[in-house]
């Protein structure tokens, strides 16, 4: 076990874990930010992104030891009042079957969209294509995704 | 208006009302009430009420006119926690924007059918759903009319505001609930006329959809107690083993580690349910204060397996195969698609038989014959299964994603001798089910070990864990045999389906009906490998099978393939062959000549390559036309166009979405998923060599078109599913020239089919 300074939506925290534990169990289990979804803990199907200083990752491959001062951001954090552009979006078109991926989802698609605000049809596919959806809600997820971007604000 | 007698629900009404007796009621959400009504006050703008008046188990009314609506059947992504009490709210006659909707827990005393599974919450609950809304408005319009001295036939009631034709007297619900909760249960109650809806055939917004952008608490896996422990199992690593010995010492002293011990889930002694499906029964199980801890613990234990003689024995026919003389027992995929191939003519019974198949097959002047097969599949709910358990002495606290929770509570009963009302049963939001968790197996696994542990545990399975555990959708493998005469006219039809281990057969489905001499015989092949009920069961299988050879047949004969069908139906529907035709052929053509007028198909109105299909299940009718191109021998979906009849579309927009989700969710498993065995062990075990479909592969646009009908609602979550791998399969030899007859077709496709 060790002491880790961390920075989580803002929010500077100390955890006390075995440094090999993934930021997505930190999240999880001691911090109680249960929005990060555990899918499949090999980087296969991004239940579990969360964004590191603005940019996708999978907190599952993360150890809490590399996190060190970078900023993480988890989707409690994405916006104050659940109103970030993205989750907007995702309200508007409905998205959610069961859910489950959904925060996974817009983690990935609001990062995306920072770096690429006027995405095509087949650049949104291709970004989107790391997180699972096991109901099948992409057709939506794209629709949700390109509203998002039409926004002006991402 | 119809009227109804509430005889169905009669038990729960009178219990609720003595129940109620105009005190407060405490809400029952696992999340507590307290913080419902803070984030509806605050999400919602939403002013909570001082109390709460409940006229029946299925909803109450706030002194201020805000109505809080129980939605009694598990939500596993099916969305009818929004559409269940949407039904209420329209026979209860409220504003739905003053409707919050709660999770009810497992109550079969006030709830008839607390289950998720064969498409069939809505059509089921429809009638005591509308009768909860209608009971309560009649108790809440007599308390008006009593008040005032008035017939109760002199209201009418807007939006939770009763008004008096005779006076410009209005009250609120609120205002009267207090009063309607005194009033006697009517016998008898009038529903609405369809074409009075107002809630009922609206698009309203998935009720916890905020909840999920925003990453709240909602699935079993994210149940937090303070004093909770994580478990976790260790299994077999192949079916047909059983644990045999281990070495914790190493584990029990890693940091975090409470215990490591095994578990016998079924007792040999255990009456189970038809629920109790597992494929492990006896569990290596580690316990520790948090899951990465727990996951490291796992890795450290050596554990030794042994064959499991019972296991071995069942599976006697493939003992004499081959293959199998040196494996102990241990099955393996290539053995499974030889013994498929080879048991169906050998080992059949018949199940239906019209007129004389035989002397027609002996007279036809061609016989067109053909098999298809599909490989098991795993559920993969993106949500690993796992379930919190709070078991003290005769108490047994049971919080999780379940969709069978009344068998889960008997189950609990039998294996513990916990008495049935001292276990409380909550449902969570499910992260998927498709059928996995109607085997609620892990239930009874989390409360063995928290009884054993003294200690409120959450049991957590891992990917690999989930993936391997078995209740696999069977591997299935059908023959179709059609007789044509001298004319090219089907004379006789032929079907031989089964699998390992179950049947994937449906007699008394088209075709049946339309063709004079038809025969359909079934059988099944013992196997170790468990198996459960997966999305559409059985027809996830032979809808496109049966599709794909009635897309070649009418290539035969010469027929366009949607007329080959219609003209089928109309044979089936004017002069129907036998008396146990299980579809209604006017509906089944419907779906047809809509997707065929929808997608221009007679207009040739696409320059992709187009296949059809269309099926009956779960008592709705879906036709379905895929469009896709073909890119470095990789499909690329362009549109698919559906048609529908499932009755009455409660909520047109998450109906909608429902048949886009089935829709992709048939052709990724049709098209790339697959799960193989080598010695009894699962060749795939997570999402790096399990393929699920992804969102570059997924069809570009999905058009959904419902038939208008008004009959009363019937299944939705699973009949989109089946029929779309047909289509697929017929487009796919539209663009290859090559049919496809063994799932999954990537493979075919690619030409590394390894049988």
């Amino acid at each position: 076990m060790a002491e880790f300074n961390i920075t989580i939506n803002g929010k500077k925290l100390k955890v006390d874990v075995d440094p090999s534990t993934p930021l997505l169990w930190v999240l999880r289990d001691h911090l109680k930010l249960v929005g990060t979804k555990y899918g499949c803990g090999i980087a296969q199907c991004g239940a579990c992104t969360v964004h590191l200083n603005g940019s996708a990752v999978r907190s599952c491959q993360i150890p809490i030891s590399s996190v060190t001062d970078n900023k993480v951001t988890t989707i409690e954090g994405l916006s104050e009042n659940g109103d970030h552009p993205v989750q907007e979006a995702w309200l508007e078109h409905d998205v959610p079957q069961c859910g489950y991926c959904q925060a996974g989802q817009i983690m990935t698609a609001a990062a995306f969209l920072k770096s690429n605000p006027k995405p095509s049809d087949e650049e949104i596919e291709t970004a989107m294509n790391g997180n699972i959806c096991r109901c099948g809600t992409y057709t939506r997820i794209k629709a949700a995704v390109k509203t998002a971007s039409n926004s002006h604000i991402v | 208006m119809s009227k109804v007698k509430t005889g169905i629900g009669r038990r729960s009404f009178i219990k609720s009302v003595s129940l109620a007796g105009g005190g407060l009621i405490i809400g029952f959400s696992w999340l507590g009430c307290a913080r419902n009504t803070e984030e509806a006050e605050k999400e919602l703008g939403m002013q909570m009420p001082d109390e709460w008046f409940e006229l029946n188990g299925y909803l109450k009314i706030g002194d201020n006119g805000i109505v809080t609506i129980y939605s009694p059947n598990p939500e596993i992504g099916q969305n009818v926690k929004t559409s269940m009490p949407m039904i209420v709210a329209e026979e209860l006659d409220v504003d739905w924007n003053n409707v919050l909707v709660e999770q009810a827990p497992l109550n079969t005393a006030i709830f008839t059918r607390q289950l998720a599974g064969g498409s069939q919450s809505i059509r089921q609950g429809w009638e005591s759903l509308r009768m909860a809304g209608a009971t309560a408005r009649q108790m809440l319009l007599t308390a008006a009319a009593s008040q005032w001295e008035v017939p109760v036939s002199e209201l009418s009631v807007e939006k939770g505001v009763i008004s008096h034709s005779g006076s410009d007297r209005t009250i609120g619900y609120g205002e009267i609930a207090k009063a309607a909760v005194k009033v006697e249960v009517p016998e008898e109650v009038e529903l609405k006329n369809n074409g009075d809806f107002k809630i009922i055939g609206t698009s309203r917004k998935n009720v916890d959809a905020k909840k999920i952008v925003t990453g709240q608490p909602l699935y079993g896996l994210d149940i937090h107690r303070d004093d909770m422990l994580i478990a976790m199992i260790v299994q077999p690593p192949s079916f047909g083993m059983e644990f045999k010995n281990m070495d914790a010492e190493k584990a029990k002293e890693m940091p975090g580690i409470k215990d490591v011990f095994t578990i016998d889930t079924y007792p040999e002694d255990m009456e189970k349910e038809w629920s109790d499906t597992g494929a492990f029964s006896k569990l290596v199980v580690v316990v520790g204060d948090s899951t990465w801890q727990v996951m490291q613990a796992k890795k450290a234990l050596k554990v030794e397996w042994d064959l499991n003689p019972e296991m071995v024995k069942q599976i006697e026919i493939l003992e004499k195969s081959p293959g199998l003389m040196d494996s102990g027992g241990l099955e393996n995929s290539d053995i499974h698609n030889s013994l498929m191939a080879q048991v169906g003519s050998k080992k059949s019974e018949m199940i239906r038989k019209d007129g004389n198949p035989e002397a027609a097959f002996k007279n036809a002047a061609r016989v067109i014959e053909r098999s298809y097969s599909c490989p098991f599949l795993a559920h993969n709910c993106m949500e690993p299964m796992n379930f919190f358990a709070n078991v003290t002495g005769d108490k047994a606290e049971l919080v999780g994603p379940i969709q069978t929770p009344e068998f889960a509570e008997k189950s609990i009963n039998k294996r513990l001798g916990i008495d049935l009302e001292n276990i409380d049963i909550q449902m969570t939001r499910m992260g998927g089910g498709f059928g996995r968790r109607l085997y609620g197996h892990f239930v009874i696994e989390a409360a063995v070990i928290s009884q054993k542990m003294g200690a409120p545990i959450k049991l957590v399975y891992t990917r690999e864990d989930d993936m391997t555990n078995g209740v696999y959708r069977p591997a299935y493998h059908v023959t179709y045999r059609a007789a044509l005469d001298g004319n090219n006219n089907l004379t006789g039809f032929h079907v031989n389906a089964g699998g390992m281990s179950e049947s994937p057969l449906f007699a008394n489905r088209f075709p049946a009906g339309a063709i004079d001499n038809y025969l359909a015989e079934s059988w099944a092949v013992e196997s170790n490998i468990s198996i459960g009920a997966f999305r559409a069961p059985r027809s996830n299988f032979i809808a496109g099978a049966e599709q794909s050879f009635l897309d070649e047949l009418a290539e035969e004969m010469g027929k366009d393939p949607i007329e080959f069908r219609l003209d089928m139906l109309k044979r089936a529907k004017n002069d129907p062959v036998g008396e146990n035709n299980d579809y209604d052929p006017a509906r089944f053509a419907g779906v047809l000549e809509l997707v065929r007028d929808k997608s221009g198909w007679n207009n040739g109105n696409s320059s992709q390559s187009r296949g059809v299909s269309a099926y009956y299940c779960h008592n709705s009718y879906v036709a379905q036309v895929l469009d896709l191109t073909l890119k470095n021998n990789e499909p690329v979906i362009g549109k698919v166009i559906c048609a529908v009849d499932c009755g009455i579309v409660v909520n047109p927009d998450a109906a909608k979405n429902m048949v886009e989700g089935g829709t992709i969710d048939g052709i990724g498993h049709g098209l790339y998923s697959q799960l193989s065995f080598k010695d009894g062990t699962p060749q795939q075990s997570n999402f790096d060599t399990y393929r699920l479909i992804r969102h570059r592969e997924a069809p570009k646009q999905i058009d959904v078109h419902f038939i208008d009908n008004g009959i009363d609602p019937t299944g939705l979550g699973e009949p989109p599913y089946p029929p779309v791998i047909g289509a697929l399969a017929n487009a796919l030899y539209k663009a290859t020239g090559k049919r496809m007859y063994k799932q999954p077709f990537i493979s075919e496709l690619q030409g590394d089919f390894k049988t």
